[in-house]
């Protein structure tokens, strides 16, 4: 089946296309800095498409998404610290532990709906958060630093950017397909259906809060993988990285780029983190500009980038 | 003993103000149906009004007056702007465009007064430390916050049960439409409601600032709590968040002050040592939580739409 042609689609298609020749135009010119900072956005987005797969298909709005990236980066870090480099035992259990930690506030939070849903996932967001900073053999408050990053047996080197930066982008492509076949899948609809009517799909024999919560915990292992990449990119990992402001950035990604739309987290993790960079190069007070950006948005553009890209096809 | 009589105060201290936020966030919510993020920002720019207008006057009382009008102006000419478009839209989109508030707030009070915290100095007459029973002191001006945050509860609970104004914020609470159709000023009356929640976020903000450093960031982590407590106490509910608000301060400042002891006792050294702060830190969340699996409406849910 061949994808409509199409403004959001076009959109799509070429920036896919820029991130992977990305690389070639940063060695062209000798521009790392364009690349370390690619490096992070396409790790923001693959958290941001995972926080998408639960609040753009499932309805479920987590406020508390960066508890994974933290839990996927204190995995990485504190077995580095033991003194296991392996990327092979490093990240299975980063994403092992991302899946329970999911599981486990996943079965609580799905009792509520709504607001209580967004504050309890908040709740156990923040739990999460002060038990980092109380971790006072792994830093405590001030961080960990990662002084070796993920040892894949000579398979891939994570310390060459290029080669890291590829890896990035293979778990965000390998992510949003995922998502984009889970979505389509069967659990998907039903996943879809549950959102739109609970009663309906649980009249027709679907037990909702067990699709609800698989759904959760797959995004939530997402996410941890993005977690466990954040830590190799930044060497480092602390308790700033689950704050609450943190999980409020994801959302912010998810809906400036348009909730529900595969694309959109990317395009939101690309447009917010690159306005927050280039706002910060020429004034030191980026939020006077970027905060009454957001709420213009909101004012004036429904369905984030994504959906006005869709609106102006229509016309 | 006297130990504990103090960490009490010190809760219900604690509590009150938290009651205070949340009773502004409460309102705003129930009312209007509407998640103010911003709403610490309020609180943060109350203590910085506080700061400069002390600062400028020489009088701590004079200065507080006029940081209590500048946050009620404020709010007022931020909802004019901004909010009343964006009541009616979805949660989501609140959450996002009040995000952006704070970004905005946090970088124009480090352009206006600098990236570095400000004191707010108490005149001497509120630094004397007050005998409350033989043998216990307590400053003066802990049992200040006590007293103008019960009197201005008093004053909430009789301007919302007793007063005309109280019984169109009632009503349209339950049911925002039918007021409006019923020929009442729905754009007025949420203009004043959001202006009394911001004046009530900035009393709180000036009120705690002696006691803590005014600093960029300051309204983040209790806008938080503060939201906590309306969750607790049910959504829309006064009452409810006065009851939830003392609840969450007392436990919260309890669990700090003995927490740590109660698990030596338990645990050995270095184990009790890691545990404590972490323990004590998540209490409230931990408590939030098992409310909300054990009842998903909150402690005193106000009446169903």
């Amino acid at each position: 089946m061949m994808p409509k042609l199409n403004a959001s689609n076009a959109v799509a298609a070429l920036m896919c296309a820029a991130l992977i020749l990305l690389p070639v135009y940063s060695a062209a010119t000798g521009n790392i800095f364009i690349l370390t900072l690619f490096t992070r956005i396409t790790i923001y987005a693959l958290a941001a498409a995972s926080l998408n797969l639960i609040m753009g298909y499932g309805g479920m709005m987590s406020f508390g998404h960066a508890a994974y990236l933290g839990i996927g980066g204190y995995a990485v870090g504190i077995l580095a610290a033991e003194g296991i480099g392996s990327g092979f035992i490093q990240w299975p259990v980063a994403l092992v532990v991302s899946a329970l930690f999911a599981l486990l506030i996943g079965a609580l939070s799905l009792r509520t709906r709504g607001v209580y849903f967004i504050m309890i996932t908040l709740a156990f967001a923040q739990m999460a958060y002060y038990v980092a900073s109380a971790l006072s053999r792994y830093g405590g408050d001030d961080g960990l630093t990662v002084y070796k990053r993920s040892d894949f047996a000579g398979l891939i080197n994570l310390s060459d950017r290029n080669q890291f930066y590829y890896l990035c982008l293979a778990c965000l492509f390998g992510g949003l397909y995922l998502i984009w076949r889970i979505v389509n899948s069967r659990f998907g609809l039903v996943v879809q259906g549950v959102r739109s009517n609970e009663q309906r799909m649980q009249a027709i024999g679907f037990h909702a809060n067990r699709y609800r919560l698989v759904c959760f915990v797959i995004s939530g292992t997402i996410c941890g993988l993005a977690g466990a990449l954040l830590a190799n990119n930044t060497d480092f990992v602390s308790p700033a990285v689950m704050y609450w402001t943190r999980s409020g950035d994801l959302m912010v990604m998810v809906i400036l780029g348009g909730m529900g739309s595969l694309f959109g987290p990317v395009v939101g993790a690309i447009v917010y983190l690159l306005l927050e960079e280039l706002l910060s190069q020429f004034t030191e007070f980026s939020g006077l500009i970027l905060g009454p950006v957001l709420l213009l948005i909101v004012l004036f553009a429904r369905g984030g980038i994504m959906g006005l890209l869709g609106r102006m096809r229509r016309g | 003993m006297y130990l504990v009589v103090e960490q009490l105060l010190n809760g219900l201290q604690f509590g009150l103000l938290l009651f205070l936020l949340a009773a502004g966030l409460t309102l705003v919510f129930g009312i209007m149906d509407f998640v103010n993020l911003a709403h610490g920002s309020l609180y943060m720019m109350g203590a910085y009004f506080a700061a400069t207008f002390v600062a400028w006057t020489g009088s701590f009382v004079l200065g507080a007056l006029m940081a209590l009008g500048a946050t009620l102006l404020l709010g007022i000419a931020l909802e004019y702007v901004a909010l009343r478009h964006l009541y009616g839209r979805d949660h989501l989109d609140q959450v996002l465009a009040t995000f952006g508030l704070i970004l905005f707030f946090n970088d124009a009070v480090r352009l206006i007064w600098g990236p570095a915290g400000l004191a707010l100095p108490l005149p001497t007459w509120l630094t004397v430390p007050v005998q409350i029973i033989p043998g216990v002191y307590y400053p003066a001006y802990r049992l200040m916050i006590i007293a103008v945050a019960l009197a201005v509860a008093a004053m909430l609970y009789l301007v919302v049960m007793r007063t005309r104004v109280g019984m169109l914020i009632r009503a349209g609470a339950s049911n925002r439409e039918m007021i409006g159709a019923l020929g009442i000023n729905i754009k007025l009356l949420f203009t004043l409601v959001f202006g009394l929640g911001a004046a009530l976020a900035g009393l709180a903000g000036l009120m705690q600032a002696p006691i803590l450093t005014v600093q960029i960031g300051m309204g983040e982590n209790i806008l938080i709590l503060a939201f906590v407590i309306i969750v607790i106490g049910g959504i829309g509910s006064i009452r409810g968040a006065f009851m939830a608000a003392i609840f969450v301060g007392i436990i919260d400042t309890m669990g700090r002050a003995f927490l740590p002891d109660l698990l030596r006792k338990v645990l050995s050294g270095a184990a009790a040592s890691t545990a404590a702060p972490a323990l004590s830190s998540m209490l409230i969340y931990l408590l939030m939580a098992i409310i909300l699996v054990l009842r998903p409406e909150g402690l005193f849910p106000a009446a169903k739409r």
